[in-house]
């Protein structure tokens, strides 16, 4: 195999346990970042938040999901019905299901038996989580078509065309990590992050991490974006946007089955949270001050590593939801296809412009400089290739009337004999004589 | 294939939390009827008669979706290129970039005929 060996060995017992753990821990995560979600946001707006459930208000997650579990079922009556049972079922087990390639940590010995802290490992991992992503839309899809509402409607079309188009983005900035990992396995492109590099500055020398994040910034702040846009958050909430759309593809849900949409809408804040952390920010791995103790990559410490690392980049979820407005829709669009696209295509083929110059230093560097411009030059002719020219209404002179249809101010119209006649008569009729006409047009 | 059967245990495990809670919530929830409840809500109006099938949408969603297949399967291409970029050689690159130059077409068309206009 291509270093997957440890992965596949797990006795049955041990698959199914760490099936279970991590079930458990993506149901913990979602009740637990629910809370953090209220109190960061609260605390952004200088409240208390939730703190009466438990300690510090922890609990308050879960009396909210018991509390929904004895809500009555509500189906209404122009809903598809099997659909409708369907859609959030499709929405939970896509959004668990990503899990399972997520790397945790190294190989540590669980009961007497050595095996990686992470489920599974496949030479296409990658490609499992996004396909899983996808399929989710239809759970959101489906539902807001299968409500029979509006609202509903709107929201799932909205919800579809924003997370089929922010895919798009999303895809290509992990290309610039494919392309410099080697590898679409999460714990091989882990591994490939592992080695700092020597950095000799001002005369000492000190290694920087050698994470994806910094060496590939432009693919992941696209992939940050993207994520965002992905997940239906604010500031792309666009399929909730509660000030028109009520609630959205969920309006007509209720009970668990609302329950479980906003499980795996959490879900997969965790899980874009923890690809990110794989993909670009080194996963599991000790971060940069930590990372100089030399036990800090061993045994369970990468597990705290890992968590921590998600946390942050869930903060940094609930901190846009805090700080910034919802887009507008077309601006939103715009952003996704005009700008993002376009820029990860260019950033990808200078990237691996460049890494064919330096990491094959057998192939000249004059060459692939040579390929590159020409490239660069056919898409600048592209652009610029003269278009149709554009159907252009001929213009009214301006007759200060705002656009009312007026014939040419200077157009001489040959005075008709009757008119001539009709002034003639008119002639002799004095002013004296023209009140008196008047006063007798209005008693007639 | 004992790689992906893993994948399948926590599939089943999520699916069988799915139909537990779709299924417990029936049964713990009161069941109360009322004609206004099982509407369709619409702000307490009577909802808006919609036709067979959900009614109609704005075509701009359906040519979003024409337009993702095109991307799509474009990233479906440099997912392989990307991976294998090393051992390909000169000649991947050179491929790749006549690949992305050439979607690059279709996209400026799109782009300059308004389709990725939103209104």
């Amino acid at each position: 195999m291509n270093g997957l060996e440890s992965f596949g060995q797990d006795p049955w017992w041990l698959v199914g346990l760490k099936a279970l753990a991590i079930f458990v821990i993506l149901v913990l995560l979602t009740l637990f970042s629910i809370w953090y979600e209220r109190k960061v946001v609260a605390w952004m707006q200088v409240r208390p938040g939730p703190n009466r459930n438990g300690p510090f208000g922890l609990l308050q997650s879960l009396a909210d999901g018991l509390k929904l579990a004895f809500k009555e079922d509500l189906v209404p009556k122009a809903a598809d019905k099997i659909v409708f049972l369907l859609a959030p079922m499709i929405s939970t087990v896509c959004a668990f299901t990503a899990f399972a390639v997520i790397p945790f940590g190294p190989v540590v010995s669980v009961f007497g038996v050595e095996t990686p802290l992470q489920l599974t490992d496949l030479p296409v991992a990658v490609l499992l989580v996004l396909a899983t992503s996808a399929l989710g839309v239809y759970g959101i899809v489906l539902g807001g078509w299968s409500s029979g509402s509006t609202y509903s409607l709107l929201g799932s079309l909205r919800a579809a065309a924003q997370v089929i188009s922010y895919e798009i983005a999303m895809g290509l900035s992990i290309v610039a990590v494919f392309l410099t990992a080697g590898s679409l396995s999460t714990s091989q492109i882990v591994a490939a992050q592992q080695g700092g590099q020597e950095v000799t500055l001002f005369g000492t020398s000190f290694t920087i991490p050698g994470w994806y994040a910094l060496l590939l910034l432009p693919s992941f702040i696209v992939f940050a974006i993207s994520v965002v846009g992905e997940t239906n958050r604010a500031p792309f909430d666009l399929p909730e946007a509660e000030s028109e759309l009520v609630g959205g593809f969920h309006t007509e849900y209720s009970s668990l089955k609302f329950a479980l949409f906003f499980l795996a809408e959490y879900i997969n804040m965790v899980t874009v949270s923890a690809m990110a952390t794989t993909l670009f920010l080194g996963g599991w791995q000790a971060p940069f001050p930590a990372s100089w103790w030399p036990g800090a990559n061993e045994g369970w410490w990468p597990v705290l590593w890992f968590f921590l690392k998600v946390l942050i980049l869930l903060f940094g979820f609930v901190w846009l939801r805090g700080t910034l407005p919802r887009f507008r829709y077309d601006q939103f669009m715009r952003l996704g296809w005009k700008v993002l696209v376009p820029a990860n295509l260019l950033w990808i083929v200078v990237l691996a412009a460049v890494r064919a110059g330096t990491q094959q230093p057998e192939w000249s560097a004059q060459w692939v400089g040579m390929i590159g411009g020409a490239f660069l030059l056919v898409l600048l002719v592209i652009w610029f290739w003269p278009g149709r020219k554009k159907y252009e209404q001929a213009t009214e002179p301006d007759t200060g009337l705002g656009g009312f249809p007026v014939p040419p101010l200077d157009l001489q119209v040959p005075p008709s004999p009757r008119v001539k006649r009709l002034t003639a008569e008119r002639e002799p009729v004095s002013v004296s004589a023209g009140d008196d006409a008047t006063a007798e047009g209005k008693e007639g | 294939m004992e790689l992906y059967g893993p994948i399948v245990v926590l599939f089943a495990i999520a699916l069988a939390f799915a139909i537990i809670s779709v299924v417990g919530a029936r049964l713990a929830g009161p069941r109360r009827f009322n004609r206004a409840k099982n509407e369709a809500y619409e702000c307490g109006i009577e909802p808006t008669p919609t036709g067979p099938g959900g009614g109609k949408f704005p075509i701009k969603f359906y040519l979003t979706a024409m337009l993702f297949i095109v991307f799509d399967i474009e990233i479906i291409f440099l997912y392989p290129w990307a991976v294998a970029f090393d051992s390909l050689g000169l000649f991947g690159f050179v491929e790749m970039v006549l690949f992305i130059a050439t979607v690059f077409i279709a996209y400026t068309y799109v782009w300059r005929r308004g389709g990725l206009d939103w209104d």
